[in-house]
């Protein structure tokens, strides 16, 4: 069985399988990357580099869009 | 009037209104809206992404980026901390570099927080951003927005979402005076004539939201907000006529039988 870690994601507390890409974690949510932004412990991630970053246990992802406001 | 144009950092707009995209009741009201105010910025709040609800409808596939400017905004941002977060976020979703700052100070009346404004107009500005900022009617502070390298002044007419029009038409005419970086009124608007007020007193434009996505048919506020400003506009460039304490008649006087 795949070692499995904790993560948060937007504040929840998710348990995902070890050594899982940002880019593999985004398509299983089926997030749309072009109309996002990430941010892993408090680093804003480079588009172009999630999928050579692999999330380690206690990680704190964020991901965010734009919606409607004043 | 059709070479009138808003300039805003070199950009260059057709439509003087500015609308937010909150309150409506779904995205497609606030869609029609935005459409029929004939805007072409809007502003949009960062927030995270709903995970477990996948269906929930999203921002961008109602109001195309590509057709209409989106303008990212720090609502809800009660420190600069937050605020430049909140922008570097909004920037790395697309490359959005005209921003809105808005840092608020209390929760009751949602003033801004000038002093941790003007900190983060001054951080964002040198990271390359165009910030147009949010703030009270000062014209001091104003001015130190500008020396701070604002891309535009947006001060309140009144409380965000208040309705109470412009309360301090002299500071905003004292403001006008002083800069000429875009000015636009921001905030507290309650119907069409309070943004030609604002027009007339020689501001570049106006931010509207609770107004027309409030009010009780929106997309007829929203008509009576564009032609509001566009008459607004119209009657300041036309140059209106001198108060007088006294009657001055229309008819001539010469030939009265």
């Amino acid at each position: 069985m795949k070692k499995k870690i904790k993560i948060k994601i937007n504040g929840k507390l998710n348990i995902i399988d070890d050594k899982t890409k940002i880019s593999v974690l985004l398509k299983d949510l089926k997030i749309p990357i072009r109309k996002v932004a990430i941010e892993l412990n408090r680093q804003i991630v480079d588009k172009k580099k999630l999928n050579k970053i692999f999330l380690k246990t206690n990680d704190r992802i964020e991901i965010v869009h734009f919606i409607g406001g004043g | 009037m059709k070479q009138d144009k808003l300039i805003i950092s070199k950009k260059k707009f057709d439509s003087r209104l500015i609308v937010g995209t909150g309150k409506y009741k779904n995205m497609l009201e606030c869609a029609k809206a935005i459409k029929i105010s004939g805007a072409n910025i809007v502003t949009v709040a960062v927030r995270r992404v709903n995970i477990s609800d996948k269906k929930k409808p999203l921002l961008m596939d109602f109001i195309d980026p590509k057709k209409i400017t989106y303008l990212p905004n720090t609502a809800g941002c009660f420190s600069s901390q937050e605020a430049l977060r909140t922008l570097r976020l909004a920037r790395e979703i697309g490359g959005w570099k005209l921003v809105k700052l808005e840092v608020l100070g209390d929760k009751k009346n949602l003033f801004p927080e000038m002093i941790e404004t003007l900190n983060s107009t001054e951080i964002l500005t040198k990271e390359g951003f165009k910030v147009m900022v949010y703030c009270n009617d000062d014209p001091l502070m104003a001015k130190r927005l500008e020396n701070a390298g604002a891309a535009a002044i947006m001060p309140l007419a009144a409380p965000i979402g208040s309705g109470l029009g412009i309360l301090n038409k002299v500071n905003i005419q004292i403001i006008r005076k002083q800069t000429k970086l875009p000015l636009i009124i921001d905030a507290g608007l309650g119907q069409a004539s309070d943004a030609t007020i604002a027009m007339e007193l020689g501001c570049d434009g106006v931010l509207v939201n609770t107004a027309i996505a409030k009010a009780k048919k929106p997309f007829e506020m929203a008509k009576a907000f564009k032609n509001a400003v566009v008459a607004g506009r119209q009657s300041y460039l036309s140059g209106r006529i001198e108060k007088k304490i006294m009657g001055d008649p229309s008819s001539p006087i010469k030939g009265i039988i």
